[in-house]
């Protein structure tokens, strides 16, 4: 493991654990949203569905921007966090994760709520003439039958935070492992003309999301068999 | 209320706005039978399945009172959800889970009807092993089992449905149009199943479709709508034997008669049916003496005239007195309602005819039916 130093392999150790945390967060907050959008009639569907997708197209220092300042010691919700006796988020490991789950929520949200759209009222209106109460229904219809949606989002949420770097650096800083990522220790190295370790960090990166997307759609592919329509 | 505690009351308003510009309202008072087959039938568009939907829980009226057997599922107050309701509900097309295999479709009903019931009194595995069987058997799905919804036919994906919707137990079995999304060699498939399920099972099905054909071979009970409007109520036989009634039938207007097999005769393969206005041969089919059937008399194929001839190929001659006379909406035609002890038949003649031969209200005469359908 020459090419990797220690630092470099704290920060890939971090990566995988903040990407972990944001993903598992985001499908367990992100499922209801989801839900609830594919499923409203709602007029807030509309403003809802704007800001999750928000993220989507708001340069990632602008996010980070009004994070830095909301979970500051004079923001809302630093001064709850402190009220709190938590302290403030900023340059912590849970700051990058909310910061982080704001940013991959978009990736998350959007193939779960496609995926039960796609399903319609009838599965859900049989299941209930069955004497399937609405949790049931979830689990025993919506889990099954939108499962390729809830596999892409779990991908495309995992990737994307392993991916990005304007958030973190905004809010995260970079403080060795706590919140120095790979994405940061890629910049510093270069910062610092380290060209070789740079060039192993970005290669594994390459790899991994090539690897990965290739992946989601070799899995995509394939599903229209499994879930083909009668 | 004066309901019998076994009756189905129901009452619905409901505006609808649908995707044609023009809203649909339904307003409905009726009050069906709690045993037997009703049929809800109309054109399409009528609200035949909207009807069927709020009795199901599935759409809410804006106004809706509803009685089962004497329990509320809806009034002002109250509103049942739909999985709360002890029904079995069979959809149009396929409604089978694509993620299970026929067996797994039967058994996700199984557990949740156990579950219903393990409250009250602990329904014994046996027994529901033994419904398990008794159904399956019935709806001849034993040997595809073990397939999923796309390997199996249309007509086996719905004999499927059926099995699921009577395993769940239910106290009232609601049907919309089971069998319109299949065609004619599949339907003929699947009517016997159902005249098995009123047979052998004791259970008020609501059953809606626009078929004629299939109305008059299962319904006890009949209710015609039309755009959301009851028009007509009441007995399959008293329904489908009014001439005045806003329901145009057309070529298919006619009607069912029950009666019994007294006699067969093997030479000519045919069978004697008597009922309560007289007897009428009609093509053997198959069934042993005493057996109870229904025929169909379609008013275009009776012929009247003033005297009985017996030298006409006709094989059935009845002795009628004229009841009603009735314009057709088709201007050269009449309806002529024709009574005969307490059974009543359509024909259908021209005008002309009926001016020629001076046939008026209260004239007995004699009815020449050219052909009668066993359709049961």
């Amino acid at each position: 493991m020459s090419y990797f130093s220690d630092a470099d392999l704290s920060a890939l150790g971090l990566t995988l654990q903040l990407a972990t945390t944001v993903t598992l967060l985001l499908l367990l907050i992100g499922t209801p949203v989801a839900w609830w959008l594919a499923r409203t009639q709602s007029w807030l569907k509309g403003p809802v569905s704007a800001i999750v997708a928000l993220p989507l197209v708001l340069p990632p220092t602008v996010l980070g921007f009004y994070l830095l300042i909301a979970m500051g010691p004079n923001g809302p919700i630093g001064q709850f966090t402190e009220s709190l006796g938590l302290g403030t988020l900023p340059f912590t490991f849970w700051g990058l994760v909310i910061g982080s789950m704001l940013y991959s929520m978009p990736f998350v949200i959007q193939p779960i709520q496609n995926a039960i759209e796609a399903l319609g009222d009838r599965p859900l209106e049989v299941a209930a003439t069955l004497r399937a109460g609405p949790v049931d229904r979830f689990f025993t219809v919506i889990l099954p039958l939108a499962k390729p949606g809830f596999i892409t989002a779990t991908i495309l949420g995992f990737a994307h935070t392993v991916g990005e770097f304007g958030v973190v650096l905004m809010i995260g800083g970079n403080i060795p492992g706590e919140t120095r990522v790979v994405s940061v220790q890629i910049y510093d190295h270069v910062e610092s003309l380290e060209y070789v370790q740079a060039h192993a960090l970005a290669g594994l990166m390459i790899a991994f999301s090539f690897v990965t997307l290739l992946g989601l759609y070799w899995f995509q592919r394939k599903q229209p068999l499994i879930t083909s329509k009668v | 209320m004066d309901d019998q505690p076994n009756s189905i009351r129901a009452q619905f308003r409901l505006q609808q706005h649908r995707t044609t510009n023009q809203p649909f309202a339904l307003d409905v008072d009726i009050n069906l039978p709690g045993n037997g087959i009703s049929a809800i039938f109309g054109h399409s568009g009528s609200g035949k399945t909207t009807l069927l939907r709020c009795i199901a829980g599935l759409e809410k009226a804006d106004q809706g009172f509803l009685t089962v057997k004497g329990e509320t599922w809806q009034n002002n107050r109250c509103f049942l959800p739909t999985h709360k309701r002890p029904i079995g509900y069979v959809f149009q097309e396929s409604s089978l889970f694509p993620h299970l295999t026929a067996q797994g479709n039967l058994d996700y009903a199984v557990k949740r009807a156990n579950k219903k019931s393990a409250s009250k009194q602990s329904t014994s595995k046996q027994s529901t092993r033994a419904l398990f069987e008794r159904v399956t058997t019935i709806m001849g799905i034993t040997p595809i089992l073990n397939q999923y919804p796309h390997q199996l036919s249309g007509g086996e994906r719905q004999r499927v449905a059926i099995a699921r919707a009577l395993l769940i137990q239910p106290e009232i079995l609601l049907m919309d149009e089971p069998l319109a999304s299949l065609d004619m060699a599949r339907k003929q498939e699947i009517l016997p199943y159902l005249e098995r399920l009123r047979e052998g099972f004791d259970l008020p099905i609501i059953y809606v479709s626009h078929a004629m054909d299939e109305i008059a071979r299962l319904a006890d009970h009949a209710i015609a709508l039309d755009e959301g409007k009851v028009i007509a109520q009441g007995t399959l036989q008293d329904v489908f034997s009014q001439v005045d009634s806003p329901i145009h039938f057309g070529e298919d207007t006619g009607v069912v008669i029950s009666g019994q097999v007294t006699e067969r005769d093997t030479r000519w393969h045919l069978s004697k049916i008597a009922f309560d206005g007289g007897c009428l041969w009609v093509k053997d089919g198959g069934d042993a003496l005493n057996q109870k059937v229904r025929v169909r008399v379609l008013a275009r194929d009776i012929s009247l005239a003033k005297s009985c001839h017996h030298d006409s190929s006709i094989l059935n001659r009845l002795e009628v007195t004229v009841a009603e006379i009735h314009q057709d909406q088709d201007p050269c035609m009449a309806l002529v309602r024709l009574k005969s002890n307490s059974i009543y038949f359509i024909a259908r003649i021209t005008q002309r005819s009926l001016h020629q031969l001076k046939i008026s209200e209260g004239n007995t005469i004699w009815a020449q039916i050219k052909s009668v359908a066993l359709v049961r």
